[in-house]
């Protein structure tokens, strides 16, 4: 456990991605919850150092594709995969791979805020590093102010690092959420309708913080209103009853789909 | 639906702006000086349909349409200010019209009426094009434009060389030219509408392209 | 709106109020007459000597029942290390464990553990303890009070952890934690409260069981020096002293008796305090 932690936490400076690198290569992935067939066959590449959007109407298999991305959906019993996914080349589901190390790669951020409650702000930013075995005060120290930085919340709580994690306000509790997704260095952060919970005001902080980390990240954000994937997304994909209906440039998407069931969702004929 | 409303009132200021220029000329031809007069009244009508469908623009586009609906509403300011124009020129004619109607006529043999049997059919082309969504259709009238304008150039010509023979007819040559600019200033307006309904159909830009006879593309919207 | 139908209708409401209020009064009666009877008969004999003293022999007056008090505490102390583990961690493994049908039914063996008589409880550990060891002990006590604890731990830890949002789980699992270190320093640590509680509750409960030690631990007038030999509680001692013929003993069981209710009362305001929520949460 610490070897792998070392081996995670040294901050070796991250390879520089290519521009129009795949970051994620999905091949015919499909999910079984039982006998229920909540996938079916999909396949997509996502782009490194871009925002992808998921859309589509409710039980579309939208959060389902997202939680196949680091595995999450394993947490239900009766869940199954066949298919494949590629982190950067590596296959994330081969035999010998924990699901452990793939969700360190892959982070995400949750629709309902939900920072740890008996814990500080800075407790919070870093649990992901300490409970994977990293000690070092300094460093830790190091990557909160830089966690906190890039999730656009360090100038609000720099004085109270050690107050308790829920005194922040909702806004401020997603981005800490991010803050601390942040920590552990994912390459590929997912976020499942992270500002639905949220007042117009502190949804426009995190679009505009997406935007600023798709500098540095790939991000995939799942979301049901339309205005907010045409604002922040570079790419689109439109799911329909777990079929991966059309996935395009976002401007295409929202301009001129090419298929017939995305632009009578787009336009609100249904869903 | 506000769309709904929208796409009406479009409709409406069309058949407004074809019943213009048709009347103008109508005046032109039987030198009808009251139905000059009532064709410039009437352009304050669609003149105002321009303001109300700009208002309805707005309005609707702070619901954030998107795909057909958002280049529906985008393209309905444009037609609405391209049919604005047109309105304007039909009103110039009968401006003219009325002019001319109080001299004797002049004697000279003039292509007009082809031109402006051109013009209209390219405006009432256009105009089917939207009402029917037939981005074919559309693209099949843009060609004309070049015959009207190479029938203005001819008009012209001819007028300037009676101008030069016939002094006395220079102020009714003069109206004349500007009937003939104006016509060849409808034919374009009518080709915009034609390349806006193209976009609108298939999301396509063909404005200044120059390949103004370009084939539809294999996959339809 | 006729007048006579709301006329009925307020003395429907009226009545019921009456009822349920007198309903409430007398769930409450029970304690407040259990409480005044303890106070008046044995708050005079709650002396110093009461709490440090031993138990003097037969028709001399005075003593105490200082060793009685002391072995409660110690038989509360084995049954705690007994039960807490096996407890906590049972609870631990129906929350977050297993498959629902083995759940059931380890829930379902629980439930009818907590409805076990005490006595039985306490005839087997006789015959499992005190007769291969050949004789009565406090750490039969300690054992048959643990094993009491058992169910009714797990059950409130079960529940407990239950009650902690399935998000904290999901998020310490999507930062690549492992689970069982997501179990043991997220879950657990915010049901930390909860857990105790429970553990808190149980304690006070087995506190005033008599029937069990009554086979295993047996009782004791003197200190118990080992772990092997007999020891006194309190329940034991107040029902010696009550049956028995002399005056004295009959005033020190009172005391006994409304001591163990003050023990009992104290850890019940205890948790009460604990448990409160000390932030106002910000919406």
């Amino acid at each position: 456990m610490a070897a792998i932690a070392n081996n995670m936490v040294v901050t070796a400076p991250t390879p520089p991605i290519a521009a129009n690198t795949t970051a994620l290569t999905v091949r015919n992935l499909s999910v079984f919850f039982g006998d229920n067939h909540v996938l079916k066959s999909v396949s997509l590449d996502i782009a490194a150092r871009a925002v992808t959007a998921i859309i589509g109407p409710s039980g579309c298999g939208k959060s389902t594709f997202l939680r196949a991305l680091n595995r999450m959906h394993e947490l239900v019993p009766e869940a199954r995969m066949t298919g494949e996914i590629r982190l950067f080349g590596d296959d994330i589901y081969a035999p010998g791979i924990e699901p452990v190390i793939v969700r360190r790669r892959v982070g995400m951020v949750f629709q309902k805020s939900n920072p740890f409650p008996t814990m500080s702000i800075t407790d919070n930013v870093t649990v992901g590093l300490r409970l994977n075995g990293l000690r070092e005060r300094k460093l830790l120290a190091e990557r909160t102010e830089q966690s906190l930085r890039m999730a656009a919340l360090w100038d609000e709580v720099k004085d109270r690092l050690h107050a308790p994690a829920i005194s922040l306000s909702g806004g401020q509790q997603q981005r800490l959420c991010i803050a601390r997704a942040l920590a552990v260095q994912p390459e590929v952060l997912l976020m499942d309708e992270p500002a639905s919970a949220l007042d117009p005001l502190a949804t426009s902080k995190i679009e505009d913080l997406i935007l600023e980390l798709k500098k540095d990240y790939t991000i995939v954000i799942v979301t049901h209103n339309m205005q907010q994937a045409a604002r922040m997304s570079d790419f689109t994909a439109f799911f329909y009853l777990g079929d991966l209906v059309e996935f395009d440039a976002t401007k295409k998407i929202f301009t001129s789909p090419a298929k017939k069931q995305t632009e009578d969702y787009v336009t609100g004929r249904f869903g | 639906m506000e769309l709904d409303v929208l796409k009406q009132k479009l409709l409406t200021m069309a058949s407004h702006a074809e019943t213009a220029v048709n009347q103008a000329l109508q005046a032109l031809n039987q030198r009808d000086r009251d139905l000059a007069l009532r064709v410039k009244e009437d352009d304050r009508v669609i003149d105002q349909f321009e303001v109300e469908i700009d208002e309805l623009v707005i309005q609707l586009l702070t619901k954030a349409p998107l795909a057909s609906n958002l280049r529906l509403v985008t393209t309905a300011m444009k037609i609405s200010q391209n049919l604005e124009r047109i309105g304007d020129e039909a009103s110039k004619i009968a401006k003219r019209a009325r002019d001319l109607s109080q001299e004797p006529p002049v004697k000279i043999v003039l292509d007009l009426p082809h031109m402006a049997g051109l013009a209209l059919d390219m405006l009432k082309g256009a105009l089917d094009a939207f009402v029917n969504n037939d981005p074919a259709a559309a693209r099949a009238l843009i060609p004309h434009d070049k015959e009207v304008d190479t029938l203005n150039k001819q008009i012209h010509a001819a007028l300037v060389q009676h101008m030069v023979e016939n002094p006395d007819t220079i102020g009714r040559c003069l109206h004349l030219m500007v009937v003939s600019k104006s016509l060849e200033r409808i034919a374009d307006h009518a080709t915009n509408v034609a390349e806006d309904v193209v976009y609108l159909c298939e999301a396509q830009d063909i404005r200044h392209t120059g390949i103004k006879s370009q084939a539809a593309p294999p996959a339809g919207a | 709106m006729t007048a006579p139908n709301h006329r009925w209708r307020k003395f429907k409401n009226a009545w019921m109020q009456a009822v349920t209020f007198a309903c409430a009064i007398l769930v409450v009666a029970p304690l407040v007459l259990v409480f005044y009877h303890l106070v008046k008969e044995g708050f005079s004999s709650m002396n110093w000597a009461f709490f440090t003293q031993l138990p003097k022999p037969v028709g001399e007056a005075g003593g105490g029942m200082a060793n009685a008090i002391v072995g409660t505490f110690i038989l509360l102390g084995q049954a705690a290390v007994l039960g807490v583990p096996i407890g906590v961690l049972g609870g631990v493994f129906l929350s977050e464990y297993g498959s629902s049908r083995l759940n059931w039914w380890i829930r379902f063996t629980a439930d009818v553990l907590n409805g076990v008589p005490s006595i039985t409880w306490g005839m087997v550990v006789y015959a499992l303890v005190v007769v291969p060891m050949k004789g009565f002990s406090a750490l039969a006590g300690g054992i048959v009070l643990g094993l009491m604890m058992i169910p009714l731990v797990m059950r409130t830890t079960e529940e407990v952890l239950q009650l902690v949002p399935n998000g904290y789980r999901e998020a310490a699992l999507a930062l690549g934690i492992a689970k069982w270190r997501t179990i043991v320093q997220i879950v657990m640590r915010t049901a930390l409260k909860g857990i105790v509680t429970g553990v808190l509750l149980a304690l006070a409960r087995v506190a005033g069981e008599t029937a069990p030690l009554l086979f295993t631990a047996f009782g004791n007038h003197f200190w118990t020096h080992k772990l092997t030999d007999p020891i006194s509680a309190m329940p034991l001692q107040i029902f010696a002293y009550a049956i028995s013929p002399y005056d004295d003993w009959h005033r020190q069981a009172w005391a006994g008796a409304l001591v163990l209710l003050l023990l009992v009362l104290f850890v019940n305001a205890g948790v009460r305090v604990l448990t409160r929520d000390r932030f106002q949460r910000k919406a």
